[in-house]
């Protein structure tokens, strides 16, 4: 009761100084941020810290809502024809870009041509390949103007699908299919997103961008909702060091870290109260076993290997509760999933895990102090102590470990080169909310992706089924027996499932927890 | 004397070749690239950006192409950062690294070389103890230790300072990072200082313009220290060089946006460009710190000659 | 160095300064050096810090990589743990892991005891849930009846005294630093003989011989400062492997820089010295005059800059881990220890605070000692 007192107290005294017009009533929000972005094109973008700068400036056909649910956007509404393979949207007529210019249809379609023209050089290209022609497009067989995507007219857009793509309005989400607003960019070329050049068509626009210290964006007046935006400018700072964001928090300098220290986290807890915020996220740590190895290439040994992590440990003590046990390789919580499977592992004591371990060791004929495993692992405190834990339990069965830490380049290049290894550690983030996002990296042909090198038909046949289906739950079977098969040859362990780690101000109003870690800046308003 | 620096000049541009073209080759021999990031790229994908940077074509190709681009000022688009050329980012980046280091410099300048002639003074009391532990103690302590502890006490704890950030380089977020970058040359100035300046005092002319009666300020002033700070200049060029071209660690924890954070930014990122420009900038500063060095050499002590 | 070395007593004719008292600049430089009190003081502490980090992994109470689950961060303390109120939780836990019904557990002194029971036979292989667990050892099951069904489990509390507190994998930090100070002694011997050797030798002869000689050996100098130092470690760990030596060659191939400025600086003046010019006179060769005349009067600097230098080496050793080139794991040192403590500065402060203060300790002395050693060589005052 009190509290809510205190909360109308507070609206009334900003709600006061906005009538006054008085200059201090604008409203800054200092936002931590992962890093600076590569770019603000967002054709050319891979990581979350860019996708946030994006869904900010940018607004798609669908949008995600505070919890991240997905919902109308530029596009007010859309069908879907009944083989699932194209989708009309309908677009609003108030949708402004930041220079007034209503926003089209054509500029979606400008907008997917450029992704997948070769001659961009667009990263994520590829995630955009269930629109009709998109790979062909992009490897240049067919001209950028065969693309599924056209314009019926300024207010009406099909998309074409190559299949019928259960999580499309997923993917529509993304920052491969904001739409560009075609004049500038043909105008500027490269320099489209300099301050003073970039036309956005989201709730802020673009003020001024310094690297290293601070991307400045302010309210879009154009923007359709823009009375309903409270915060009036966003200074996106980015944070290399976690615990500079922290001390920073602590000083009230910024509102929002988008990731803390894991070792400060008894500190914070302690501290900071529910001003920190974990929750789960669409991610999987895990460890890829290089099956070409001769020594691994045993299905028992490497099951044999998953038995004797100890899990709960590795989440609670190593990190500190902030990454969750993992037993798949897809994570909790994911859309379009209704039959998880896990791993033997989980529900069963770690000596009866390390009793059977033994025994499939037996089976595989390895004996006890017979192998040596090198763990390989990139640069991270966190890795290096994960990795240490890990190659103490493997010592509890008779395998012997070694670790090896490598520069964070040179690692993935590493892993990616088909370079011969023992374990290693990688990291999965879903881009969108489906099981196929996570499954599809261990496909026999997904160079790049499969570090295991990992082969096998019964898989590909799978996911290939699957990718033609319409029938969610249906799908989700066939994509379950994918994983199961996954699970069961092991050429990958899954270890953690992450946690999304935010330090959000208590003054700081609107920010929702997420699975998709996902916090547009306009959902948000400050309290004084 | 005009000669020498001519001379000298002549040799800078060589030098700069030699070291171009060895970072050059070097930079592109380690492995992983600019677009290997820890999200893997689609083969095909992978494919286009390599086309759209030349990547593709043998690397003596575009060993030229990087010389012939640098002929023109060009020193190329940076590729961790894509909305930025080289150029640009060392335009924002460097006046913001020269104002902390020279800031920094001219403390360490100022205070070590007086502690040190102080400690100097006072051999072996209680006085050169202090002060030879006070410099042990800003040497030992790591910038990395440092920056964070001062950032807790005087940005969050006491709040007499911002914690962080850059706010356009006005002077209150200046300070800590200044300190920071200031107390270990003070401490390696301090030491310098007093050693050389022990041994200056006991050097024939010192012991001369006592026997004659000179004031001992003067003695110590004028002729100890002309004769003590020559190792003191001596490591300052190089550090002149290090102090003004940015420091990663003291940028990365106050949030400032130098040019130090490139370095590992760029070398990381695998941004050869980037990389390609940092080189040269920190090339360029050594030469002419180096030769400022040897022309003070020639004014501080007539003996000094260079033919 | 002792009176009988032959090299000294030959040698001591030959300078001339030195000639009227009959000793050595070395001989010379011991006595003075056992005079000062602060130096000699910073000897002995810094024999114990060799003699630890030699010895001292040997007879730590644990070893350095030994992980204790059960005492993941714990705070350092002089009081063994496990603290008595966790003992009867603990045990508790491990016993209903093995899926036993536990009775009144009783502790008495440093064993525990509790009735146990089971619905089914009573597998003799529970006791391994005690036995493993770092807090108790020595586990039995007596008193068991004829069913097997019921009996009394009895385990030893194992006491594991943790002085400096436990790291982020529950391993002794007091062991870790004596890993560290071995290592990180190490890389500061040999950064000093590097600068020593090579930057005194290139400095000298640089400074020395002057004009073209020197442009070219200096502007080699400016060279090396300015390539890339990550992507020399980088092709370094790509063409070699990963290997205990690279460290030493990567911190070794950047240290001796500032050494060979420096003493290039003093010959520059000391080479028109007076004394250097009538060597040159009575017809001493170059590699004399270096040797007697130019290297023992830069030696002042010198031994200053070298106690500079030692901490920069150690913790240039921390970047060096970061790049993958380090010590690894389960290996450490003083530098990656106390990288490690400030990541951890707010919630771990022991994990900053020790290493910190064995680096500083161990520092301090090198300085004190390196001054005593400066004022004992100034070849001036004698």
């Amino acid at each position: 009761m009190k509290r809510t007192i205190g909360t109308t107290f507070a609206s009334v005294m900003v709600l006061s100084l906005m009538m006054a017009g008085v200059a201090s009533a604008e409203t800054v929000y200092n936002r931590g941020n992962d890093t600076d972005p590569t770019t603000l094109d967002i054709d050319k973008t891979t990581t979350v810290a860019e996708a946030n700068l994006s869904r900010d400036l940018y607004e798609g056909l669908v949008v995600y809502d505070a919890n991240a649910k997905v919902v109308p956007g530029v596009a007010k509404s859309w069908d879907v024809s009944d083989d699932g393979k194209t989708y009309t949207f309908h677009l609003r007529d108030d949708a402004k870009w930041s220079n007034g210019d209503p926003v089209k249809a054509s500029d979606f379609v400008f907008a997917f041509r450029r992704l997948e023209n070769p001659k961009t050089a667009a990263t994520y290209a590829n995630i955009q390949y269930v629109i009709k022609n998109a790979e062909a497009v992009n490897k240049g067989d067919m001209p950028p103007e065969k693309l599924g995507v056209k314009a019926i007219d300024d207010h009406t857009l099909e998309i074409d699908l190559e299949n019928p793509t259960p999580y499309f309005l997923e993917l529509l989400t993304h920052q491969t299919a904001l739409p560009l607003h075609q004049k500038s960019v043909e105008k500027y070329g490269s320099d489209f997103t300099k301050p003073g050049n970039l036309v956005t068509d989201g709730a802020y626009k673009l003020k001024s961008f310094t690297p290293n210290e601070k991307i400045v964006m302010v309210k879009n007046d154009n923007y359709y909702d823009a009375d309903n935006v409270q915060i009036d400018t966003v200074n996106y700072i980015p944070f290399e060091d976690r615990s500079a964001c922290l001390r920073r928090f602590q000083a009230n300098e910024v509102q929002s870290c988008s990731d803390i220290p894991a070792e400060q986290i008894d500190y914070m807890k302690k501290n900071l109260g529910d001003q920190v915020h974990i929750a789960p996220y669409l991610g999987t740590y895990y460890l890829p076993i290089d099956v070409r190895e001769k020594k691994l290439s045993d299905p028992r040994v490497r099951k044999a290997i998953s038995l004797v992590i100890d899990r709960q440990f590795l989440a609670d003590e190593i990190w500190r509760g902030t990454m969750l046990p993992g037993y798949s390789m897809v994570p909790p919580g994911i859309g379009n999933y209704f039959d998880p499977v896990y791993i033997e592992s989980k529900g069963k004591d770690l000596f009866d895990r390390e009793d059977e371990a033994k025994k499939l060791l037996k089976e595989a004929g390895v004996q006890p102090g017979d192998l040596t495993v090198e763990l390989r692992y990139n640069t991270s405190e966190n890795h290096k102590n994960t990795m240490t834990a890990v190659a103490d339990m493997l010592k509890n069965i008779g395998i012997k470990a070694k670790l090896v830490e490598m520069e964070g380049t040179g690692y993935f290049d590493y892993l990616k080169s088909g370079a011969k290894y023992d374990i290693a550690r990688a990291g999965w983030i879903g881009d969108y909310s489906d099981p196929q996002n996570f499954l599809f990296l261990f496909k026999s042909q997904n160079d790049g992706f499969n570090y295991p090198h990992w082969k096998n038909q019964k898989y590909d046949q799978l996911m290939q089924k699957a990718s033609t289906m319409q029938d969610l739950h249906a799908r989700s079977k066939v994509l379950s027996q994918a994983e199961q098969l996954l699970l069961s040859k092991m050429p990958i362990i899954p270890v953690m499932y992450y946690s999304s780690r935010s330090l959000v101000s208590k003054n700081l109003k609107g920010w929702k927890d997420n699975i998709q870690n996902v916090h547009i800046t306009r959902y948000m308003s400050i309290e004084k | 004397m005009f000669s020498y620096v001519i001379r000298r000049f002549g040799s800078a541009l060589p030098t700069l070749f030699i070291v171009i073209t060895l970072s050059f080759f070097m930079i592109r021999l380690a492995p992983g690239g600019p677009f290997d990031l820890q999200r893997p790229l689609d083969p095909l994908i992978m494919q286009h950006l390599k086309h759209a940077y030349h990547f593709d074509e043998p690397l003596w190709k575009q060993y030229l192409l990087y010389l012939n681009n640098l002929a023109h000022f060009d020193l190329g688009p940076s590729f961790t950062r894509r909305d930025f050329s080289v150029l640009d980012l060392f335009r924002t980046g460097l006046p913001v690294s020269i104002e902390l280091g020279g800031f920094a410099l001219l403390i360490a300048l100022v205070v070590g070389s007086i502690l040190g002639a102080f400690a100097a003074l006072k051999q072996n009391s209680w006085n050169d103890y202090g002060v030879v532990a006070l410099a042990t103690l800003g040497i030992t302590i790591p910038t990395f230790v440092i920056a964070p502890l001062l950032s807790l006490v005087f940005g969050v704890m006491l709040d007499w300072l911002p914690a962080g950030g850059w706010g356009g380089g006005d002077f209150s977020h200046v300070i800590l990072p200044v300190v920071t970058l200031a107390l270990p040359q003070i401490g390696i100035i301090a030491r310098l200082t007093r050693g050389a300046t022990i041994e200056a005092l006991r050097s024939n002319h010192v012991r001369t313009a006592r026997a004659y009666g000179l004031p001992s300020f003067v003695v110590v002033g004028v002729h100890a220290m002309r004769a003590a700070i020559l190792p003191v200049v001596s490591y300052l060029g190089p550090t002149a060089a290090a102090l003004l071209t940015g420091s990663v660690v003291v940028e990365t924890i106050f949030g400032v946006p130098g040019i130090g954070r490139y370095f590992v930014q760029g070398a990381l990122g695998r941004d050869y460009t980037l990389v390609m420009g940092t080189v040269i900038v920190v090339a360029v500063f050594v030469i002419v710190f180096n030769l400022i060095v040897d022309i003070l050499y020639a004014l501080l002590d007539p003996r000094v000659r260079f033919d | 160095m002792s009176q009988s070395d032959p090299t000294i007593a030959e040698e001591g004719p030959a300078v001339t300064a030195d000639a009227t008292t009959g000793r050595s600049l070395w001989q010379d430089a011991w006595i003075r050096l056992r005079r000062n009190r602060a130096a000699v003081a910073s000897a002995v502490v810094l024999l114990v810090f060799v003699v630890a980090g030699v010895f001292g992994p040997m007879v730590a109470p644990h070893p350095y990589d030994a992980i204790y689950t059960q005492y993941v961060r714990v705070p350092a303390s002089l009081e063994a743990y496990p603290r008595a109120d966790t003992i009867e939780p603990a045990f508790e836990r491990a016993l209903k892991r093995a899926r036993v019904d536990v009775g009144k557990v009783t502790v008495d002194g440093s064993s525990v005891s509790a009735p146990i029971s089971k619905d089914e036979k009573i597998d003799p292989r529970i006791v391994r849930y005690l036995d493993r667990s770092d807090i108790f050892h020595d586990a039995t099951i007596t008193d068991l009846n004829d069913a097997v069904t019921q009996g009394v489990m009895t385990a030893a509390v194992t006491r594991e005294l943790f002085p400096f507190g436990t790291d982020a994998n529950g391993r002794d930090l007091l062991s870790r630093i004596l890993i560290g100070v071995r290592v990180s002694l190490a890389i500061g011997v040999l950064a000093s003989f590097m600068s020593l050797v090579l930057g005194v030798g290139y400095g000298a002869v640089s400074g020395y011989l002057g004009g073209r000689v020197d442009d070219v050996m200096m502007r080699i100098i400016d060279i090396l400062y300015s390539l890339p130092f990550i992507f020399f470690v980088i092709l370094l760990v790509v063409f070699f492997g990963r290997n205990f030596v690279l460290i030493f060659i990567a911190i070794g191939c950047t240290e001796w820089l500032d050494m060979a400025r420096i003493v290039r600086g003093q010959t520059l003046t000391l080479k028109r010295q007076e004394f250097v010019q009538a060597a040159e006179a009575l017809g001493v060769g170059d590699m004399g005059v270096l040797k007697r005349h130019i290297i023992p009067n830069t030696l002042g600097p010198v031994m200053v800059f070298v106690t500079l230098l030692v901490p920069k080496a150690i913790l240039l050793e921390s970047l060096l881990s970061f790049l993958g080139l380090g010590v690894q794991e389960p290996m450490t040192s003083l530098g990656v220890l106390i990288s490690e403590g400030a990541a951890n500065m707010r919630s771990a402060t022991w994990l900053l605070l020790f290493p910190a203060a064995a680096l500083t300790i161990m520092l301090f002395a090198l300085n004190f000692l390196g001054d005593g050693l400066r004022d004992a060589l100034d070849p001036k005052d004698r």
